[in-house]
């Protein structure tokens, strides 16, 4: 029972004609890093705030820590950090300034305040901008502050929304080891993310389209289990292959890749490579290799909508 | 106390950002410095030289002499010389003058026959004797020229003859306590300390909350186990200062430039200001917790901004309102407060005295903040 930290089930919420969320059922276990994936636009931020008690759902329950919410949202508070999708500490204070506000706040003060705010600042690597502007401050260091004010109280549960969508390659990977460093320590994390090698971190994953969770477990379970074959085709003409592969039903999609041609298919072909072989537009010569999945395949695959951009494109 | 230092915590860090915005900062000097400026040299209810013209249809000594004697009373100031009343009155329509001074061909004979004048004859009732020896044409749009020049109606005309004036005894003697010699100042300055708290404490804290949603700070702020009554109380507190700085800035330069007395007791001047100052912020939240952005909050501001001016009794005397207007003033913070300021800085009055005003403004603030509270909901929705 309370291996989960977060449950939800039938969760759902509208704003008006739009339906944000929808059916979204969920278990999170405790000591995890579980991902939300997904385009812009398609809930993950609104399942964040539903997650945090910042909204009330329009339908479904939900047991954040053992406690119910909407009704408990304001004891739950102080076992939860949230750093949000835009910056939400001041811009017109320093980092120390945030950091001494967000350690008042949770009635931090004298020497622990003081120890608490240096720890961070080390493990952040902020030593340099202690005394800057946060408005100031690079898309990383800014990042980085975030993370640090939301760890501050040394949550149980951190939900981290988009953390990394203003930083570059290099910070992303850092940002993640420290991620990995809080969950080693024993804290639970929600993050929400659009990139794939971000979600293939985590330990679970949910992948989200227009509010509908469309499927969950490990990256590797997904890819495993994905109802799909993949082949990559080498050939001298992907672009006219690819138009005649696209109108094949048993093609999910197929996209260009450098020199080869990445092909989804249907599970319900028994042989993909035999398949392939006897489509018209495949030469002798060319070569096809089946390969394991990747994220982004199982990601094209379960999104209705994507498949849609993939076969137009 | 985790709440003491959550208050302490909002309380320092607003202190901080408003010594870094320094436009914020420098309007809080600078709005009573040049709207007291602007209200003290401005305002004036006693008006003098209004623009005037003449039309001489009689151009005697007598006319010249009569014009002279006008002149003098620097109620209005001839400026223009018209032949015809047509014209005249035309020029009022440019508004190039504002009354005319219609002066007839028979004026030596109707001043022979004023009844003021007296020469001789004795008071007749009949047409001829009792009429005026010239007249005015105003425009009369504006009430306050208007009245000023009605009151040159019974202008006393004995010195036009050279004949010894002849004071008459008054009916009433009247003697005029705390303002003796009528300086518009001393009633605007005391009452300029209302509208200009009124004006800043609303505009900093609905702008300041607003600003916190607009930012999105709000959204990390109310994950935090701060309550809405400490985020209020924190974020007002550093304005209560501010507001009595700009007190202090308005009574000072009030005593030093328009020579406004300060009759009353410091005490008693900063327990109706703190009180009222409060209201004001007050206000200023609950409005932060209605309005969608800064735009919306600055409206709502100026909404709450003019009845204070106009209905307080800042300008026009309480008093001479229609009922309606009376009761709307009642409502708001700053008809109560100008009651309180005048009283302890002309009248020197207690404020246990006022304390009908006192207990309104405290029950303003209770029920505002109890308001600002409630609506300040810890969700997005
Ligand atoms: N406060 C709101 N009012 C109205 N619609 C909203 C609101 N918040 C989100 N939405 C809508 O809900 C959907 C999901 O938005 P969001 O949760 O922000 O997605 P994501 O974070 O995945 O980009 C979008 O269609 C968005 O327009
Ligand atoms: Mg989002």
């Amino acid at each position: 029972m309370n291996d989960y930290v977060i449950k939800a089930s039938n969760l759902s919420r509208n704003f008006g004609d739009i339906k944000a969320i929808q059916g979204l059922d969920l278990n999170v276990e405790k000591g995890r890093i579980y991902g939300f994936l997904g385009p812009n636009g398609c809930g993950k931020t609104t399942a964040i705030r539903l997650l945090t008690g910042l909204l009330k759902p329009s339908a479904g329950e939900i047991q954040v820590l053992g406690f119910t919410l909407p009704r408990d949202a304001q004891k739950l508070r102080l076992h939860i950090g949230y750093m949000t999708q835009k910056f939400s500490l001041y811009d017109d204070l320093t980092v120390q300034e945030n950091l001494g506000f967000i350690a008042k706040i949770y009635g931090l003060s004298g020497r622990a305040k003081r120890q608490r705010i240096d720890e961070l600042i080390s493990t952040y690597g902020l030593e340099q901008t202690t005394q800057q502007l946060a408005g100031t401050m690079s898309g990383g260091q800014r990042q980085r502050l975030a993370l640090a004010a939301a760890t501050l109280h040394k949550p149980e549960l951190l939900f981290l929304d988009e953390p990394t969508s203003a930083v570059d390659p290099e910070n992303r990977r850092d940002f993640w080891e420290k991620l990995f460093d809080l969950s080693d320590q024993g804290a639970s994390i929600l993050v929400s993310t659009h990139y794939m090698d971000e979600a293939e971190r985590c330990h679970k994953l949910a992948i989200l389209e227009t509010g509908i969770k469309r499927a969950d477990g490990s990256p590797e379970t997904l890819m495993e289990e994905m109802g799909a074959h993949v082949v990559e085709v080498a050939s001298s003409d992907l672009r006219q292959l690819k138009q005649s592969l696209l109108v094949i039903p048993e093609v999910i999609t197929a996209a260009q890749l450098g020199a080869r041609l990445r092909v989804l298919l249907k599970n319900t072909v028994a042989d993909p490579l035999a398949f392939l072989r006897q489509q018209k537009n495949i030469a002798p010569e060319d070569t096809l290799s089946l390969v394991r999945p990747s994220l982004e395949d199982v990601f094209v695959t379960c999104t209705g909508k994507s498949r849609q951009l993939s076969k137009a494109s | 106390m985790k709440g003491l230092s959550r208050i302490q915590a909002i309380f320092s860090k607003e202190l901080t950002q408003l010594k870094r915005d320094k436009m914020t900062f420098g309007m809080v000097i600078m709005i009573p410095l040049i709207q007291l400026m602007l209200f003290g040299f401005a305002i004036n209810t006693n008006v003098r030289h209004i623009p005037a013209g003449i039309v001489d249809y009689s151009q005697t000594g007598l006319s010249r002499i009569l014009i002279q004697t006008i002149g003098a009373t620097q109620v209005v100031k001839f400026s223009q010389q018209y032949m015809n009343v047509d014209q005249a009155e035309a020029a009022i329509a440019r508004a190039e003058i504002r009354a005319v001074l219609v002066i007839p061909k028979d004026v030596s004979q109707r001043l022979a026959r004023h009844p003021t004048v007296g020469l001789g004859s004795p008071p007749s009732s009949d047409e001829e004797t009792s009429r005026a020896i010239a007249q005015w044409v105003v425009d009369g749009s504006d009430t306050m020229i208007a009245a000023a020049i009605k009151s040159l109606r019974y202008m006393p005309l004995a010195e036009l003859l050279n004949k010894p004036v002849n004071r008459s005894t008054p009916t009433f003697e009247v003697t005029l306590l705390y303002n003796p010699e009528q300086r518009t100042a001393v009633n605007i300055v005391p009452g300029l300390v209302g509208i200009i708290l009124t004006m800043t404490m609303i505009m900093f804290t609905s702008a300041a909350i607003v600003r916190e949603r607009e930012r999105g700070n709000l959204e990390m702020l109310i994950t935090t186990p701060v309550r809405p009554i400490e985020l209020m109380l924190g974020k007002i507190i550093p304005y209560m200062f501010i507001g009595a700085l700009q007190v202090a800035i308005i009574l000072g330069l009030g005593y030093v430039v328009f020579n406004v007395p300060f009759n009353g007791g410091l005490w008693q001047l900063a327990g109706a200001t703190l009180m009222f100052i409060a209201a004001s912020l007050v206000l200023g939240l609950v409005i932060s917790t209605l309005a969608k952005n800064q735009l919306q909050a600055t409206q709502m501001t100026i909404f709450v901004l003019l009845p204070s001016i106009l209905l307080s009794g800042f300008v026009f005397p309480y008093e001479g309102m229609p009922e309606l207007a009376q009761r709307i003033a009642e409502i708001l913070p700053a008809t109560h407060f100008m009651r309180l300021v005048r009283g302890v800085i002309l009248r020197d009055v207690e404020i246990i005295d006022m304390r009908y005003d006192m207990i309104w403004l405290a029950l303003f603030t209770a029920i505002g903040l109890a308001i600002a509270s409630f609506r300040f909901k810890k969700n997005l929705d």
